[in-house]
Parts: structure tokens; sequence; C-alpha cells
């Protein structure tokens, strides 16, 4: 059954409806992607399904539940995690505290039991900063645990910001132009580590991408947006023969943007599991 | 910040070594100078050179009203020659004509007294102002601060120019004269308290500063002790020590600190038990603050309000005047006073919830003055007295008058146990989930709760921890003085608090207790400069804001990156938001 399902959703800003009418199921296990020019309402689309937005007419069903009138905090709680195009750590925390905020939910200790200490916080606090360092290494960031946000390198933080949304144990999660301003090889080492978060974590994919040779290469369904209606939806295959979408995205010049094939080395550890 | 602060200082020194007698840049001097006088026209019109006349630095040398005009000819020779690399004749002629250039302004004041009235809108454009200027010599004397104030910068330019092993001891010397002869009000009582100590009272200090022969003293004491440290090398000696005995030094130190606290307050006297009590209560509700502002980083300007609720709460419940209505003893209502406030915290945050930011400030500001003038409103009256507020609350720990506890004395002892119990607290809250939470919600609360955190919960025990400690410093409060009035709570308090944390660093814990000292406590024991407050924090934030924004002692984020090791980035490793946005660019722009 689908883990995501999207129908009819529109949202509009004043007279301009940013994302019209628009259908979209995600199946469990599959790394989706939407794609689409700038202002296309990807973006729109995937605040509607994280809750930073809620759409006027539709409904989103996650996992069975209706989630397009929810709070943020209630959709992260069903298991819905995601990224910030433009990166959005809390830059004065540490690489490990950033992390441990992503576990928050997930933990128990009150604020009597913090100032109390008990042995119940005590164990709960040492089994949390384990796993946030395990989530450290999973993702490439081993031994930085110290390191203030905002004074990682650029893939780092990128790396880090994902590590803070699989803290939350997420079913579904949400990637936003995970590879922005990336140079092909940091690019072809995230889409392998995008495709390992599914292969080893089990966790289902949406990614919002402007860069075709990202999304060709890992994603099993590919949705094409413009002006935000969904003009195409199938295979990376059926995409690049798509008429309307050679039209509207790819322009004349974007029949030499063959399907990049990435099999950048894969230099994750693997999983462990948690 | 720190990055693009260092770069032009790293591309200056390159030709400043191959040329150290660079030539004076008198442009720079005149303009440093003009501001240097403007400082001083204004310190003699706000009248604090009158005002500090008849206190002396050292009796029949110098006054400190005189010494505020030297420090201003200080200041402008100073920060004409910081980070000027410059010969002793250049050094000393730029700091004479920096010091000359300020004392202008004063010599110009008097003249112009003589000939215009301005007492009509300066109070202190008066006679006494001139006589301290010209020495008593009149209008015709109107040249003595230009000359005095260019020999000090002089003699600045000489200093700053000196050999290290003249400069540091002369430095350390100058600044204990000013710090002893400052607090010599303070120094004095102590020393003449008891018999053993009254001759060295005496020799040191007279009725209104420093003698001579003390300042002699003084001087001789810093030189000779650094002399004595230099020769006995005492760092390296503890340095050197095996790490057993070292470990037995931490400890002693903090026994030796515990005495010394637990002395202080009948060594030096109850009005210095007095000045701790009210700094520990501001220590009280800047650590209340300190969970609301500086953690979760919302900005409360109506603090106050949880203050005066727990000093009414204790009020009501224990005072056998005309208002009480339990008769409990002090105790016994301290819990109430701590919960009501906490319901309080509460109830104000609801209708806050949901405002950000500067619309934050304003909001919690309206809370704080309605609670205070509901307070002393003819409305609630009959229940909390009006104007005439709650009398006869009694004292914490009832004693006799001539007990070693009695007065102050014991709001001293226990305002600083419970300073220590509500820090102890407040750490411990800080490095729970909930303080990461806080922590994330002053990132970016948006993430925040889109990462699962609840707001609502959040930030309402952040208002509501916050009110606690603030509840428990009203309820001292209340102990302290023994009545209390709706005018006790004025929106001032409020805004010392939010000021004490960002001078101390916001949401560091030692921060609050260094803040509370800096700008509650020196205020205080300084009574000459108490009329100066406002004036004093003006500056203080100012000068905090633009060449120390983190604060005095500022929380983690400094410390940590201190011992961090660099990340193996290529070149980007403190790389601020510039760096990044220029890899980001080429991205959102393909």
């Amino acid at each position: 059954m689908a883990l995501l399902e999207a129908a009819h959703v529109t949202k509009r800003f004043g007279g301009l409806s940013a994302v019209r009418a628009l259908d979209f199921t995600i199946e469990q296990g599959s790394i989706v992607s939407v794609i689409g020019p700038n202002g296309a309402g990807k973006t729109t689309f995937f605040n509607c399904i994280a809750g930073f937005y809620h759409p006027e007419e539709g409904r989103i069903t996650f996992d069975g539940t209706p989630i397009h009138s929810l709070r943020r905090d209630q959709i992260a709680h069903l298991g819905i995690a995601r990224t910030y195009q433009n990166i959005r750590l809390f830059a004065k925390m540490t690489a490990i505290e950033n992390i441990l905020v992503g576990q928050h939910f997930r933990l128990h200790g009150t604020w009597i039991g913090a100032v109390l200490n008990t042995a119940g916080v005590q164990a709960e606090e040492v089994a949390s900063h384990d796993e946030a360092r395990r989530l450290l290494r999973f993702v490439g960031l081993a031994g930085k645990g110290d390191v203030m946000a905002d004074k990682l390198p650029y893939g780092d933080q990128r790396r880090l910001e994902i590590a803070r949304a699989l803290a939350t144990q997420p079913k579904l999660l949400l990637l936003d132009e995970p590879t922005a301003g990336m140079n092909p090889a940091e690019t072809a080492r995230m889409t392998a580590f995008i495709r390992s978060l599914r292969d080893d974590l089990g966790t289902t994919i949406l990614l919002i991408e402007h860069q075709m040779r990202v999304v060709m290469g890992i994603s099993e369904r590919i949705a094409v947006l413009d002006y935000g209606e969904k003009i195409a939806e199938g295979t990376a295959r059926e995409i690049q023969t798509n008429p309307r979408v050679i039209e509207a995205y790819l322009g004349s010049g974007g029949a030499a943007d063959v399907p990049g094939q990435d099999k950048g080395e894969i230099d994750v550890p693997p999983t462990s599991g948690s | 910040m720190t990055g693009t602060a260092a770069a032009p200082a790293a591309t200056a020194p390159p030709d400043a070594p191959d040329a150290p007698d660079a030539a004076v840049e008198w442009h720079r001097v005149l303009r440093i100078g003009l501001l240097g006088g403007a400082v001083a026209l204004y310190v003699c019109l706000v009248g604090m050179v009158e005002v500090f006349q008849p206190r002396a630095l050292v009796t029949g040398v110098i006054t400190l009203g005189q010494t505020t005009m030297v420090l201003a000819g200080v200041g402008a020779a100073y920060v004409t020659l910081l980070g000027r690399a410059m010969d002793r004749r250049g050094a000393a002629a730029a700091g004479a004509f920096a010091g000359a250039v300020t004392g202008l302004f004063p010599a110009a004041l008097v003249v112009t007294m003589q000939f215009v009235n301005l007492r009509a809108m300066f109070l202190h454009a008066s006679p006494g102002t001139a006589d301290v200027l010209t020495l008593g010599l009149g209008v015709g004397g109107a040249w003595v601060p230009i000359v005095a104030l260019a020999i000090v910068g002089a003699a600045t330019g000489l200093l700053l120019t000196a050999r290290a092993d003249i400069q540091r001891p002369a430095t350390a010397a100058l600044v204990a004269l000013l710090l002893t002869g400052l607090f010599a009000g303070l120094l004095r009582p102590p020393l003449l308290a008891s018999s053993i100590t009254a001759g060295l009272g005496r020799l040191l200090f007279a009725s209104d500063g420093l003698t001579v022969l003390g300042a002699v003293i003084v001087v001789l004491a810093v030189v000779g002790g650094r002399i004595a440290m230099r020769r006995v090398r005492l760092r390296s000696r503890v340095a050197a020590l095996p790490p057993a005995r070292r470990r037995v030094l931490t400890p002693s130190a903090m026994v030796a600190l515990f005495l010394l606290v637990v002395w202080l307050p009948h060594g030096v006297g109850p009005f210095f038990a007095q000045v701790v009590a009210v700094v520990a209560l501001y220590i009280l509700m800047g650590f209340g603050l300190n969970i609301t502002l500086g953690l979760a980083g919302l900005l409360d300007l109506g603090f106050v309000a949880f203050f005066a609720v727990g000093a009414y709460t204790v009020g009501l419940l224990t005072s056998t005047a005309e208002y009480g209505i339990a008769l409990w003893p002090f105790w016994a209502a301290v819990p109430f006073a701590v919960l009501l406030a906490m319901a309080f915290g509460a109830f104000f945050g609801l209708p806050i919830l949901g405002i950000r930011g500067d619309y934050l400030a304003i909001a919690t500001l309206g809370f704080g003055e309605i609670i205070r003038i509901l307070a002393g409103s003819d409305l609630l009256k009959g229940l909390l007295g009006g104007p005439r507020g709650i009398i006869n609350i009694p004292k914490p720990i009832e004693v006799p008058p001539d007990h070693l506890l009695a007065g102050p004395i014991q709001i001293y002892y226990i305002g600083l146990v419970f300073a220590l119990v509500v820090a102890f607290v407040a750490i411990r809250l800080r490095d729970s989930r909930l303080g990461r939470a806080w922590l994330a919600i002053r990132e970016d609360e948006d993430v925040a709760e889109a990462l699962g955190v609840n707001l609502v919960q959040t930030k309402l025990l952040a208002y509501m921890l916050g009110a606690a400690f603030a509840g428990l410093g009203g309820a001292l409060f209340a102990g302290l003085l023994g009545s209390i009035f709706a005018s006790s709570f004025p929106l001032f308090v409020s805004i010392n608090v939010a000021a004490l944390i960002i001078v101390g660093g916001m949401g560091s814990i030692p921060g609050v207790v260094v803040g509370a000292i800096f700008l509650i406590g020196v205020p205080e024991l300084f009574r000459e400069f108490s009329e100066y407050r406002y004036l004093f924090y003006g500056v203080a934030l100012i000068a905090m804001m633009l060449f120390r924004p983190e604060g005095l002692l500022p929380s983690r984020i400094v410390q940590r990156e201190l011992h961090v090791p660099a990340p193996d980035a290529d070149g980007d490793a403190n790389g601020g938001g510039v760096e990044r946005d220029a890899r980001l660019s080429p991205g959102a722009t393909g």
C-alpha cells in the first residue's frame, strides 16, 4: 500500500496557485523524485507534506492518517522528517546536540527528572548520546560531534542535516535539493549515500532535485511539476522521452542532459540498524 | 565575526616592524583628541567632576573629580596609540597632542562659563566645576586642563612604549592605586573595626581616600609583589607540583573561598552584606530570565511581574499587619510564592505563545506594567494594600537585633545559598533534553517543531521555570525589606535583569553572576557612581554590543571552540556565511 497519498492538493498564495490539484503517491520503500523548473511548486508541495503549509484543497494521507491539517510536530511524530534547501541547522549548537534535538520527542525525561538527575534520565542520556554518535558515524561525521554546526564544512552540514532528520527515525524522508551547491564528485557521493539510506535503513525517500543527473540515477519514479501542476510521471526513461517534459523543463539543450549512471564509490560505513 | 575582525589587523602589521618610527598621523590624533574632549565635556556637564570632587583618590594630591579628567586624557592618548607602532618620541608627542586637544574642551567650558550663564541648562556648569578644572585659579587658569592633560597624554605615550618590565608593573600599580582609592570607603571600616588592623587602616586611609603614605605603600606592594612572584615563579611551581599535590590545591582554594564568603559581611560590614544581598536577588532573577531569554530566546521585558508575584505572595501569607491573611512563617510561604509565580508564568505565556521577536518584547512589557499598576491600584487596594503596600513581613530567621545573623547579613547568606541551589538547577536544566529543545527553539523554532518539538509545551515550560526563579527572588526580597510596595517593581528591574544577561553573555550561567556583580554590585558599592548608573549602563551596553557582543563570559560556544579539533575542511572550517553563500550560488543559478 502507498505510504503517502496526496489527492487533489491545492495551495494558493493570494491569487497564485503554487500547487494545483496535485495527485501523488509514494510507495513504501521507494525513492521518488519531484523535479521541475524554478517556481514550479516543488518546495511548496514539500512544505504541504511537512506541515509548514496547510493546503486549501485536497487531502494528504500518511500511513493511513490524514495529515494535511496537522501541526509540524505531530507530522514528525507520525514519521516524516525533512531537510531544507538552504541548510537550516541549529547553528550555535554542536553537531551531536543537533542530532539529540532530532531524538527529542522519542525521549521521555522530564525537567524534574533532569534536575534530580534520576537513574532513568541518566540511562536515557547515555543511550541517546550513543545513538547520536552512531548516526554521526553513519553519515560520515565520526569524531565531529563537538563541533559547532556552523563551523562544519558545507558538505558535512548537509550530512548533519540528514543525520538530524534520521534521528527522528522517520518512515519517510523528504530531501530538498540535497546536492545543491556540490561539485560533481560530492554529488556522486551524496547520491550514493541517499541510495544507501533506502537500501540499508529501509527509509522511503522523496527527493526534490534541480540536477536531472542525480534524479535519473536513483529514482524509481519521477514526477515533473510545472506551474504547480504535474505534467508527467513515470520512470526516468519515460520522463526523458516525454515531449511535454522536454518542452517545459529540459528545453532545447536538454537532449544533451542524458541520464547519468552515477556509480560513485560508496564510502559510507554499513548501517548499525538503529 | 572574529575572522573578519582579524583580517584587517593581520594585513596591517607587515609594514610595522620595518618602520617602528612610523610618522604620527596627526589627523587621526586630532580626531581622537576631539572625541576625548567631547567625553570630558560631557563628564563635566553631567556633574561627575563636581560630585566626585569631595572624594579624594589620594588625599591632598588628587581628587576623584580630577581623576575623571585625567582618565579622559589617558583614554584619548591610549586610543590614539592603540595598535600603532611608534617610537617613544612620536608616542609622547602624539599622546601629548591628543591630551591637549582633550583638555581644550574643559578649558573652553571654563572660559564660556565666564561670559555665558550655562547653569540655566546645565546645572553642573558651576563655579565648583570650574574650580576643579582650573585647580581653583578661576578663568585665568583655563590653560590648566590643556597643559595637565597634555602631560598626562605624554606620560601615557611613554608608558605604552616603555619596556615590558617597566610597563607591566607600572600599569598594575596605577590600576591598583585607582581601585584602592575608589573603594577606600569600603576598605577602611573593616580595617578600623579590629584593634589589630586599626593602625594599618589609619596609615593607609584618610576619611576621604588614600593617604599619601598609603598610596606609596600600595604602589610598592604591587610592584614588590610582582617582583616576588617573578622570583618564586609561583605559576611554574604550581605546574611543577605532582598531580596528587596539585589536586589538593583546588579543594583548599574552595575552602578558603568559602570561609572568605562567610566572613565577608562580618568583616566588611552590613552595608556590604546589603549590596551582596541585592546582587544575589538579581542573580536569582538572572538565572530565571536566562532560561526564558538566554536559552529559549524569548525576550521577556515584563519579568519583574513574577518577582512581584513572589514578593506579594510571601507578603500576604506572612504579614502580621493589616493585609496579612495567613500569618504563616516565612519558609512556609516560599514554596507557594514559587508555585504561584510559575502559574503566572503559564498564564502570561499562553496568550503570547505565537508572538515572536520584537512583538514579544512589547507584549511582555505590557504584562509587567499591568501587574505593577494593578498592585498599586485602588481596585485591589483591599487585597494588596494599594500604594501603602504590605508591611510587617517577618524575617526569614527571627533573631535579636544584635545577633550574628541580624539584618541584611542573613539575607546575604540565604541569598547566596539560594543562588547556588538555583545555579545548580539551571545547569541541570540547560544540559537536559529540555535545555536542548530550548536552544533549538532559540535557533530556529520552525525547524525545531518539524523535528517533533512541541512548541507550546516547551515555551510554556521556559516561561514557568523562569518565573519560578524570579518568584523565589521576590520571596526573598519581601523577607529582606520587610515591606513591599507596588513602586518596588518598576520596569527598570526587568531591564536590569535583561541587561545583566546580555553583559554577562546570553545563556551563560557564570555570565549571570558576573553580569549581576558588574551591573548591580559595582554601582551599588561605589556610592558616588550610583547617581550615574544609567550612564554607566548605557556605556557598558553599547561597548558590549560593539566590542564583545557575545558577553563577558559567553556560554559554551566560544569555550568549546577553543578545544575542538579543527575540522579537516578544505579551507572553510571557520567559514562564515560568505563562503557558504559563494558555494551555494552556482547551484542556485545552475
